[in-house]
């Protein structure tokens, strides 16, 4: 994040225009299974970018994200089934809400404490969740999940085709890259503006923080709900993409994914949740594909990044980029 | 050395700015202060002196809330903050620096300053505006910067600085609050004696030009008696002494049987 | 509706089973300061590993050496304990806490998988040691002999433990590290080599719990991740890093959840987890923990 020199807006822009140009014109150059795979990508992306506010920006590591990326999924899948409505606004605007109130409640409880005891509370409150899922089958279908069809966009004017995989390749394909932009830019601004300076130096010597007049408390409470609502965000974009949401997206391993994603791309950078979260969502999908013990390839790759790269891929081509500019001559 | 006509010459006001009264506080078995009575008048630039664990740390954290009292009240202002938490001692005028160098490491001495300013003008809570955009906050950074003498280390980050620039940042930080009562916990400790005066020079030119009141722990006694108004002493969690350096000074026979000649001058 | 007493002997049992995890979790945390989250697996370990050497040899051999098998699941995840620490855990002693979560969840995919590779995806059961102890008529109800020995069994571990511990000079120098490692250090101790036993001792217990299981309940794919998350919620309960508070944790938990699933089953779970949740506000250290 802040480096000898922070990263100015028109940079930050050099770097992200390509990158959504080419997100842009994806459509009319890989098959429709790459794109509705990007599509995940993108939705982790948004979750690690939220995750990544407590992280990368606060220190503080939460290890039940997953009790908000399921919020928001659940919450889409109930309002299709309780309150039968399938505007994908309507599921934004719904999940969102029920996200951050949930947020501000565990929020408040969870920054009270810092690391280990921050990790453990948030992971024990994840779980509160996750067993409320699991147990009352017959308000969130159990094990079984709960179905969710294909939305509508922006109230029918866009048309959604008919065809499933071509709605999700295509439509809806657009539909998460804008809302991807739209929240990465809103993170860029929250991060680079006086509040994100804040976390930052709560991060860093929080007794210091306090001693210059900063609420810390109240600060990390702010980043929690924040962190909460995109990663809610995600959970919300998820659930019509997968069309079906059970409770293993509560259960605590995938915090430990979201974690996992973060800290591949790079906690200490603006994109390395970004990356992180895409490359992962390949390595997953491919370590998938290769061998039913994927779990051990992904376990073994973990082990090695914390060992050998701990500052992630963004972090390590960081550090390789300015060992390249020192080494050349003036 | 500097020369002594560097003193502060202006008189302080008779207004009280803090007092502590019967201030206590213990661990454990140690009474850390043990009923302190201290005052602080507007305009003073005072050294607290003593040995290691005579209480100067501790009744500077007790002042700026970092620790609770077990009995006595501290009055700033006319008005009780005994109990006051950090946040608001910060926000009446209370500011402190260090003794073991306290900063944001990755963040650059920019950044630290910046951070004491924005708080100042409680644009903290700001979340959608930029921060770089705000030249005004810009601008006032680089000019504390530069009275301590540190602008051409803006850029660098706060881990990778000296000692004794790292000092002058803890101060820098502490003075960008614009406060009226500055607490310094042993603001030249672990720099050479030439860095010391620069220092010192520095700190006793930006708390005369604004009006600050400031109490300085100090252990290197030549700076006391170059730079302090008023020194007082502490031994054992309790004031022994209490004056201007010439009396101090007179006081050094009895100060140096209590306290075995740990005394230069 | 059975009766109460047959409740609290489940309680026990579950009690017992929980403070051989717990307890060997809270262990490590107190001598090391590391929150292993693989610790789970651990006792899924024990409980695979046990249950295949049951069926190995159940086939032959008398059901009364089956007993003596038992501790096999043990002693082989303690052998796990013993490699993992040296060479996963120690580069990250140094380092931000935060590591270790890392790099021990990575652990958890590793050996969630080799138990997949090595058994299979289907439950291993082993119910001969269970069968071959028949049943005693407790208030007027049938219940396994097999469940009361695992209930003593694991009251006894816990006073061994504890003699362990308090008693033997091993434990003195456990706890001194435990209290202020650089000191022990200075004083002569080998910190290294303590390192490795208490975690090989911790790893131990857990891989006890899963071969004490498993006579009742096969070994399972996941088991260790269930089994995890509630050790965490005994040992927050009872404090992170007393083995006391483990035992009272478990014996908690044991009961809260044994009448919790009679009571009010669907929030069990969710009660629980509030409890954990209450005790880390109210009293972060935990009923028995120290800082």
């Amino acid at each position: 994040m802040t480096t000898v020199a922070a990263t100015s807006a028109l940079r930050s822009l050099a770097y992200a225009i390509p990158v959504v140009l080419v997100l842009l014109v994806l459509p009319y150059i890989v098959t429709p299974y790459q794109r509705i795979l990007m599509s995940y990508g993108l939705i982790m992306a948004i979750a690690a970018l939220g995750f990544n506010i407590l992280l990368g920006y606060t220190g503080l590591l939460s290890f039940g994200h997953s009790a908000y990326f399921g919020l928001g999924a659940y919450a889409v899948a109930f309002m299709v089934k309780y309150l039968h409505v399938t505007s994908m606004e309507l599921f934004l605007l719904g999940g969102l809400i029920a996200t951050l109130l949930v947020t501000a409640v565990f929020g408040f409880i969870c920054v009270r404490y810092t690391r280990i005891f921050f990790a453990i509370l948030t992971m024990a409150l994840s779980q509160v969740l996750w067993s409320l899922a699991f147990k009352f089958f017959w308000v969130t279908g159990g094990t079984d999940g709960l179905r969710i069809p294909t939305p509508t966009i922006l109230n029918g004017l866009v048309t959604v085709p008919k065809n499933k995989i071509a709605f999700l390749s295509h439509t809806y394909y657009y539909y998460v890259l804008i809302v991807f932009v739209v929240f990465a830019a809103l993170m860029w601004v929250i991060v680079h503006s006086p509040f994100g300076q804040v976390l930052q130096a709560i991060r860093d010597n929080e007794t210091r923080a306090a001693f210059l007049g900063v609420r810390v408390r109240r600060a990390r409470w702010i980043a929690f709900m924040i962190s909460g609502g995109f990663t809610g965000v995600a959970g919300i974009l998820w659930a019509p993409l997968n069309g079906l949401t059970t409770p293993d997206i509560l259960y605590w391993p995938f915090s430990g994914e979201i974690v996992f994603l973060t800290v591949l791309g790079g906690f200490g950078t603006f994109s390395g949740p970004i990356i992180g979260a895409v490359v992962f969502n390949y390595l997953k999908t491919y370590a998938v594909g290769l061998t039913v013990y994927w779990q051990l390839l992904l376990g073994a790759v973990l082990i090695v990044l914390v060992l050998a790269l701990p500052t992630g891929i963004m972090g390590t081509l960081t550090r390789l980029t300015l060992k390249i500019k020192g080494a050349s001559p003036k | 050395m500097t020369p002594l006509d560097n003193r502060p010459t202006d008189t302080p006001s008779n207004h009280v700015l803090l007092m502590t009264q019967r201030l206590c506080k213990s661990f454990g078995e140690t009474r850390a202060v043990d009923g302190v009575d201290f005052v602080v008048r507007e305009g003073e630039v005072l050294a607290l002196v003593g040995s290691n664990g005579a209480g100067k740390t501790s009744l500077v954290n007790l002042i700026s809330g970092l620790l609770r009292p077990d009995a006595g009240t501290i009055t700033f202002r006319g008005r009780e903050i005994t109990h006051l938490s950090i946040y608001d001692r910060i926000k009446a005028g209370i500011a402190r620096s260090f003794q073991l160098v306290n900063l944001f490491d990755q963040l650059t001495a920019f950044e630290n300053v910046r951070l004491s300013i924005l708080s100042r003008e409680g644009k903290t809570r700001q979340l959608f505006r930029l921060v770089e955009r705000d030249r005004h906050v810009r601008q006032e950074s680089l000019a504390v910067l530069d009275r301590f003498g540190l602008e051409e280390k803006s850029n660098m980050l706060a881990g990778g600085l000296a000692q004794g620039e790292r000092k002058l940042l803890d101060v820098a930080v502490a003075y960008a609050l614009r406060p009226t009562f500055l607490l310094l916990d042993e603001p030249t400790s672990g720099v050479s004696t030439r860095e010391k005066g620069t220092i010192m020079d520095t700190i006793s030119e930006v708390v005369k030009s604004g009006g600050i009141t400031a109490v300085i722990i100090e252990h290197d006694m030549d700076v006391v008696f170059t730079y302090a108004a008023r020194i007082v002493m502490m031994h054992q969690g309790r004031i022994l002494a209490d004056g201007t350096p010439e009396e101090i000074r007179q006081n050094a026979e009895v100060a140096n049987t209590l306290l075995g000649g740990s005394f230069s001058t | 509706m059975e009766l109460l007493p047959i409740h609290i002997l489940n309680s026990l049992l579950y009690a017992s089973t929980l403070f051989l995890i717990a307890g060997g979790l809270s262990l490590i945390y107190g001598v090391m300061r590391i929150v292993n989250l693989a610790h789970g697996s651990l006792y899924a370990l024990g409980a695979y590993v046990t249950a295949w050497t049951i069926g190995q040899l159940a086939g032959g051999a008398p059901p009364s050496t089956l007993y003596a098998l038992l501790p096999v699941g043990a002693i082989a995840v303690a052998a796990v304990g013993a490699i993992v620490e040296p060479t996963l855990l120690r580069p990250f002693y140094q380092r931000a806490e935060e590591y270790q979560l890392l790099v021990t969840f990575g652990l958890l995919l590793i050996l969630e998988d080799v138990m997949r590779l090595v058994w299979g995806p289907y439950p291993l059961s082993a119910s001969q040691p269970r069968e071959f102890l028949g049943g005693s008529t407790i208030f007027g109800s049938q219940y396994p002999n097999y469940n009361l020995l695992v209930i003593g069994l694991g009251f006894l571990v816990a006073a061994l433990l504890w003699a362990f511990v308090y008693r033997t000079r091993f434990g003195v120098i456990l706890r001194a590290t435990s209290q202020n490692m650089r000191m022990a250090s200075a004083l002569g101790v080998n910190v290294k080599r303590v390192y490795v036993q208490a975690f090989a001792l911790g790893c131990f217990m857990a891989g006890l719990g899963g071969a004490f299981i498993v006579p009742i309940q096969s070994a399972v794919l996941g088991m260790g991740v269930d089994a995890l998350i509630i050790a965490f919620v005994v040992v927050v309960i009872g404090g992170l890093g007393s083995l006391e508070g483990a035992l009272i944790g478990a014996l908690i938990v044991g009961f809260v959840r044994t009448l919790g699933v009679i009571l009010f089953p669907e929030i069990e779970l969710a009660v629980l987890y509030i409890i954990a949740a209450a005790v880390l506000l109210i009293r972060p250290i935990g009923l028995f923990g120290r800082a």
